[in-house]
């Protein structure tokens, strides 16, 4: 299959991208997120979420949540390239919400057949949040690696721990991935249900939440299984490109906003008679900066609309698009810091919070270096022994 | 707007139609001599006949200046050329050889010669019976191009010229060559004007073309010598002292950033003999060993291509994404980084290239067991020359700051 030239954004896509740009820069600045988010600067300070449910509350009423979800449930089915716009606004906007985390986990069900996904779709569609849970102790990005597993038949139970859930105080609902002896299953648990225990992490980035979530003989009714045998690890992998692409959009965005903070800073201080601007070994990889944000967004733009138009090239245009992501993530993120001198090294300086969440992101899904072994493996295949 | 971004506009479908019956009815026949890597190093007169019968043909087939209106010589249509030029590259043709006046000279003429000036220039041009060189460079002014010094002096109602050119790329070639000199020499770049002269013709009288050889080995370029050339004022595009604004539509255009887009063959089909793209690394690598296994069983190589090929990838769909206007901030801030990417990727991956090779990247073009008949190294060298020709990579970085990003300018 072809791709559109366009990358698939055409009017409805750009009116939608239009109309989130506006609404976060009315009601999302980032003086608001730094009061928001960063109020208490002690590393050591007890572990709370800081969002505003009340952006959360507009955002669904303005249907970004349905913007995946396809239309035989009740959503939009807008196209990927839709969601990535969003996704770079909301990373533009460092944005505390339980926004990434529900597309994502919506990305996976979507891919599940059968009336519990059905179901699950129309409740995101309805806006309630929802997060995916099964990542391992050692942080393994393999869809098959959890550490929770399910155990029986019709009505099962889960036991385990899995790590580095996405803003789960922000969610209403956890996807599980468990593993049984026919391999990882999907299955829908509430985050009140008896047996499961959230441990908040205590993170770096201020733009989000985290925990750890022991599941202590939760027990899961046929109603809640979404994915049974390998389903989930299958929908998983099926869902990947559009997870990584997402992922790459949230990091174009902030990439974007540290680039336009940073030519602001470096445009108006002066030293040595000059502004900072002037000097070439500022100026140049300033503008190394916007070479990269600006690849890493048309492989974003290609990755979503091959996902939609071109799904056999998908997975390898993904793992370019966050590859880049995560580039521009680093080098954006270092060279913002050091080009605003030792004000970039506080904590009332607005850079660390998209320093922070940039990191996160890098790491959420699978590094630059990850995604690059990947895509050799694809494209020129395995490692001989 | 999003369905007709979509689509090719009829005419385009048509025209592309065209292209390829013609092309596959009108297949060069291979060349018995062996080609350069690019044009600006052709070296022999019967690789310069070779190549030029080629392009004639290529334009008496409609292929070439598509986008210009027929009185001068083009085919009237409108955003064709990129259909031939995918066509032409898909096809695997040979090059054209007369880069410098299809991608400098024809646009600057179609925007700033007088109406007589462009029909008779620009149809000899693109069929390449005129082949053009781009005098702009001096030995005091490269970066600094408005330091340009061969002057102009308006002698009743010629002009006579004065100084010295280098680096002029095809002048051993050239018919004609544009040329940017000085009218006033108390004004920066208020005292530049822009003319076409006919150098071949003065060849002995007032102008001399010297070559000058590349750390490739190969010659290409030249320095061009004037001595009180006579040329007549009919031969002046724009007006007098306006000759940096002409020169800036011949930059833009240079550096792929321009309106109309420089007819292109590309660089022929990859052959045994030439050195490939990004991807071709993937192959290249099982064909040399390191540490006992094969290069591409090596992690480190591994990644090094994947990152070569996703710069490259980069900047393919940058080049996309640079005609969706509802994806770009600033409608020259992609067009702006084509050379400079273009040039940087291509001289990494030859870099990687000659590393993937090993000890065998130490063989040249003159050795029977040189890989791929040396074309690695020879790309690699030659590399060099895109990354300081037509405004070194610092320059374009000073560029993209300063129109971009609003930067303080820098001397
Ligand atoms: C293969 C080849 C073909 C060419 N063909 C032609 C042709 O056909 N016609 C023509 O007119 N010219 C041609 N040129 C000349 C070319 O345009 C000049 O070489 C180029 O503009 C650089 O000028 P220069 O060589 O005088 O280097 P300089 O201007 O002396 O610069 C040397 C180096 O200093 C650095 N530098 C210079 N200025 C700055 C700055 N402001 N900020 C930061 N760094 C800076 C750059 O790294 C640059 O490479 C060709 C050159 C090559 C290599």
């Amino acid at each position: 299959m072809a791709q559109p030239k366009n990358f698939g954004f055409g009017e409805d896509e750009k009116m939608l991208r239009d109309t989130a740009q506006k609404f976060l820069k009315d009601n999302a600045s980032v003086d608001k997120l730094h009061k928001l988010v960063a109020g208490n600067p002690d590393p050591y300070r007890a572990i709370e979420s800081h969002w505003d449910k009340s952006i959360w509350d507009k955002i669904v009423e303005m249907g970004w949540t349905t913007v995946a979800v396809p239309e035989s449930a009740g959503g939009m089915g807008m196209n990927l390239t839709a969601l990535a716009a969003l996704a770079e606004e909301v990373g533009r906007a460092a944005l505390p919400s339980p926004f990434i985390a529900t597309v994502n986990a919506t990305l996976v069900v979507r891919e599940c057949d059968g009336a519990v996904a059905e179901q699950l779709l129309g409740e995101i569609a309805e806006g309630k949040a929802m997060t995916l849970a099964g990542i391992n102790k050692l942080g393994s990005w393999k869809s098959s690696d959890t550490d929770v597993t399910a155990k029986g038949d019709g009505d099962v139970v889960l036991n385990g721990t899995a790590y580095f859930v996405q803003d789960v105080a922000k969610s209403e609902t956890l996807i599980v991935r468990a593993k049984s002896s026919k391999g990882v299953g999907l299955y829908t648990v509430a985050v009140d249900a008896d047996g499961v225990n959230i441990v908040a992490d205590s993170i770096i980035d201020l733009t989000r939440d985290q925990a750890h979530i022991q599941f202590n003989n939760v027990k899961v009714s046929s109603a809640q299984v979404i994915a049974s045998g390998n389903g989930g690890a299958e929908a998983m992998d099926k869902a990947e490109p559009a997870i990584l692409t997402v992922v790459a959009a949230d990091m174009v965005g902030a990439g974007e906003w540290q680039l336009q903070t940073t030519v602001e800073y470096v445009n108006t201080r002066e030293q040595f008679g000059h502004t900072l601007g002037y000097f070439q070994a500022v100026k140049h990889p300033v503008v190394n900066m916007m070479i990269m944000i600006d690849q890493a967004k048309s492989l974003v733009y290609n990755a979503a609309c091959a996902i939609d138009d071109e799904p056999e090239s998908a997975m390898k245009f993904a793992r370019m698009a966050n590859a880049m992501g995560s580039d521009v993530a680093s080098f954006c993120s270092n060279r913002a810091i050091q080009f605003h001198g030792g004000i970039g090294f506080t904590w009332e300086c607005y850079l660390h919070l998209y320093t922070k969440r940039q990191k996160h992101n890098q790491v959420m899904y699978g590094d630059s270096k990850y995604q690059r072994a990947k895509l050799a493996e694809l494209l020129m295949g395995p490692v001989a022994a | 707007m999003s369905a007709a971004s979509r689509k090719e506009s009829p005419e385009q479908a048509e025209f592309r139609v065209h292209c390829r019956q013609w092309l596959s009815e009108n297949t060069p026949e291979k060349a018995t001599v062996r080609l350069p890597e690019s044009p600006v190093e052709i070296m022999t007169n019967e690789q310069m006949d070779y190549l030029r019968s080629w392009q004639k043909s290529a334009y008496e087939g409609g292929l070439i200046g598509c986008d210009y209106p027929k009185s001068q010589g083009g085919g009237g249509m409108t955003n064709c050329q990129p259909i031939a030029n995918q066509e032409m590259q898909a096809a695997g043709v040979p090059m054209l050889p007369n880069v410098i006046g299809l991608g400098m000279g024809a646009p600057t003429i179609h925007y700033h010669a007088q109406d007589a000036l462009k029909e008779r220039l620009l149809p000899l041009l693109f069929s390449a019976e005129n082949i053009w060189c781009q005098g702009f460079s001096e030995p005091g002014a490269g970066s600094d191009l408005a330091n340009v010094q061969t002057f102009a002096e308006k002698v009743g109602d010629k002009w006579v010229i004065n100084g010295h050119k280098v680096w002029t790329s095809l002048a051993h070639f050239a018919d004609w060559m544009i040329i940017l000199v000085r009218t006033d020499k108390e004004d920066k770049h208020n005292g530049l004007s822009y003319f076409v002269v006919p150098i071949k013709a003065a060849l002995g009288k007032g102008v001399t073309v010297r070559p000058l050889i590349k750390i490739t080995g190969e010659t290409g370029f030249n320095e061009v010598l004037f001595d009180n050339l006579e040329i007549t004022d009919d031969y002046r595009l724009d007006e007098v002292g306006n000759g940096w604004k002409v020169a800036m539509t011949t930059l833009l255009h240079e550096r792929g950033a321009g309106q109309l887009v420089t007819p292109s063959a590309g660089r022929g089909v990859v052959k045994k003999e030439s050195a490939g793209d990004a991807y071709s690394l993937m192959g290249l690598a099982k064909e040399f060993a390191r540490d006992g296994k094969l290069a591409s069983d090596d992690p480190v190589i591994r990644e090094e291509i994947m990152k070569a090929i996703i710069r490259q990838e980069g900047s393919k769909q940058d080049a996309r994404r640079s005609r969706v206007s509802s994806l770009c901030d600033h409608p020259m801030r992609l067009p702006l980084q084509t050379k400079l990417l273009m040039t940087e990727i291509r001289q990494d991956y030859a870099a990687l290239a000659l590393e993937i090779q090993g000890p065998a990247s130490s063989l040249y073009l003159g050795d029977d067991n040189a890989p791929s008949a040396g074309a690695w190294p020879l790309a690699y060298m030659n590399s060099y020359g895109m990354t300081i020709a037509a405004g070194a990579s610092e320059v374009q970085r000073n560029i993209l700051g300063e129109r971009i990003l609003g930067l303080a300018k820098s001397k």
